[in-house]
């Protein structure tokens, strides 16, 4: 397949992260209603609530910069780049190429600032209070990351997504101690980072403990899509993260025909149904934390990824 | 040695160490006696694959005897005390748990530096064990230095010789009598800390340790 081949495959992938997204905040939240014995909203509510937010008029706090104004769309930019990064259902994107897990890291970290930036700049005492939680918890969350960005790139010898995921189809893998705490690791971070229960709750607005949803409580209309919008994708981006390195099983190779891409997107959504389904079980198993509690949580997240490293050391620099 | 056995080693010796972070992590009794014994379980995992792979008889007597003691007798027996002294609330750590786990992460990327030099020309798996059973008692040292429990003291203790066991598995050649002579004064040692025990509770109406440095006029 020639340029135009590739290039097609990635504008794929990018509507269809784009599209699942709400579809999967949408399962997370039917599934936990039905664990609660409630009927809970239909599946394509988040879709509606998008529309119906873009097309409803947004109002702008008077103290409110231009910063506040451009902060939904490049929080929304860096998140959506980020997740055309992770190769969903076939590997060798186009742009996979150019950029590895590092920088998928960073351009979380940059949505994360912005978001907080914008947090503080209407001047309520909300904002700041969300802003300066998101950045306590981002302290341990993203060197947690990074730890376990290490560990995979020391395993794999690469920390491009595509060779990574590669290298775990391979027989090369063996049975990996460091492997399985980096698992675990992402798993606390991404429970982290997209605000789910044991950390944050993100089905109430108005709660003494809240933390993202302090940060964005002076946006509405467009902006308000543009945010929710972003969250979703985020929270689909880290399923795949992990889908993609941890069970990589269904990608498509490189240069790998029609119907190959085919099985690729069948696995890519058996996967995410999975994982939405655990993330639920999980999700209502759990009571959230105290918010001071959360530093010994992610703490255990970086633990893990530093011991990981170390312990790969071990395995392999004998 | 194949790849495969050597990776299961590294498995059950990584879960050991991993194991002794879960240990500094707890913060309430019930739960750090439970996770001891899981540690003497993961410990008796690991003797046993070493029997099987240096096709040392011996070292099966060794993990059973670990898998007795250090898994039901031990764990039971603190149970009971800490039932009796009324204390299975909560355990006052010296230092708050985020630091106590990066100063334990340190303790391990030392003792991986150490060994690691220290052992080279050794068998891979020896060097491997090594470097774990010393990250292993480090990290019990350490669970005594942070805790003020007499009880999560003993629990310390008995990690730290959780390791002592790693290590000498993993160099090839410990008799039989030695290690069943660890076992039986690892027993006592636990006979004399209860009681112990109970006398400093007698004594101080708590087992905070700090009571006995008030006590010498040493507190802060």
């Amino acid at each position: 397949m020639g340029l135009i081949g590739d290039l097609s495959i990635q504008i794929t992938q990018m509507l269809v992260v784009l599209l699942l997204s709400p579809l999967l905040t949408g399962f997370v939240r039917v599934v936990k209603a039905r664990l609660l014995r409630r009927r809970g909203p239909p599946l394509l509510q988040p879709y509606r609530d998008l529309i119906k937010l873009a097309r409803k008029e947004a109002i702008v706090a008077d103290g409110a910069s231009w910063l506040f104004r451009a902060a939904p769309y490049l929080i929304f930019a860096a998140t959506w780049v980020a997740a055309a990064l992770v190769p969903t259902f076939a590997t060798g994107l186009l742009f996979s190429w150019s950029a590895d897990l590092i920088v998928i890291t960073a351009l979380l970290g940059s949505a994360r600032f912005f978001l907080a930036l914008a947090g503080m700049d209407v001047g309520t005492s909300f904002g700041g209070l969300g802003s300066s939680r998101e950045m306590m918890f981002a302290t341990l969350a993203e060197p947690a990351l990074i730890m376990i960005v290490f560990t995979l790139a020391l395993i794999a010898g690469s920390t491009q997504l595509s060779t990574v995921a590669g290298f775990m189809l391979s027989p090369e893998v063996g049975l990996r101690v460091s492997l399985g705490m980096a698992l675990i690791g992402l798993v606390i971070v991404a429970i982290a980072e997209n605000a789910r229960i044991p950390v944050d709750n993100p089905a109430t607005h108005l709660e003494l403990t809240m933390v993202h949803e302090a940060m964005v409580l002076e946006y509405s209309g467009r902006h308000l899509a543009m945010i929710e919008l972003s969250s979703q994708l985020k929270l689909l981006l880290y399923v795949s993260l992990i889908a993609c390195v941890f069970v990589p099983w269904g990608l498509a190779p490189v240069d790998a025909g029609f119907s190959a891409h085919l099985v690729g997107v069948a696995a890519y959504v058996g996967k995410l149904a999975a994982a939405g389904i655990l993330l639920a079980l999980f999700e209502t198993t759990v009571a959230k934390m105290r918010v001071f509690r959360v530093p010994d949580f992610l703490g255990v997240a970086l633990m893990l990824g530093l011991l990981a490293t170390l312990l790969r050391f071990v395995s392999r620099g004998l | 040695m194949d790849r495969l056995s050597f990776d299961i080693a590294h498995l059950v010796a990584g879960g050991l160490v991993l194991v002794s972070f879960m240990l500094l992590y707890q913060d309430r009794l019930f739960a750090l006696l439970n996770m001891f014994a899981l540690q003497a379980v993961v410990l008796a995992l690991s003797v046993g694959w070493q029997a099987y792979v240096q096709d040392a008889p011996h070292l099966y007597i060794t993990a059973a005897i670990t898998l007795a003691f250090k898994a039901i007798v031990i764990p039971v027996a603190l149970h009971r005390i800490v039932a009796r002294l009324g204390i299975h609330r909560e355990v006052e750590t010296v230092v708050a748990t985020v630091p106590t786990m990066l100063a334990g992460i340190a303790l391990v990327s030392l003792s991986m530096v150490v060994m690691l030099r220290v052992t080279q020309g050794a068998d891979a798996l020896a060097r491997e064990d090594l470097a774990f059973a010393l990250s292993v008692v480090l990290l019990g040292l350490l669970m005594m230095v942070t805790r003020r429990n007499a009880v999560s003291q003993v629990v310390g203790f008995m990690s730290l010789e959780n390791g002592l066991i790693l290590a000498a598995t993993g160099a090839k050649g410990m008799p039989l009598v030695v290690e069943i002579s660890v076992a039986f004064s690892i027993l006592i040692a636990l006979i004399v800390i209860g009681i112990f025990l109970f006398r400093i509770r007698e004594r101080f109406d708590s087992v905070d340790l700090q009571a006995l440095d008030e006590s010498r006029g040493e507190s802060r």
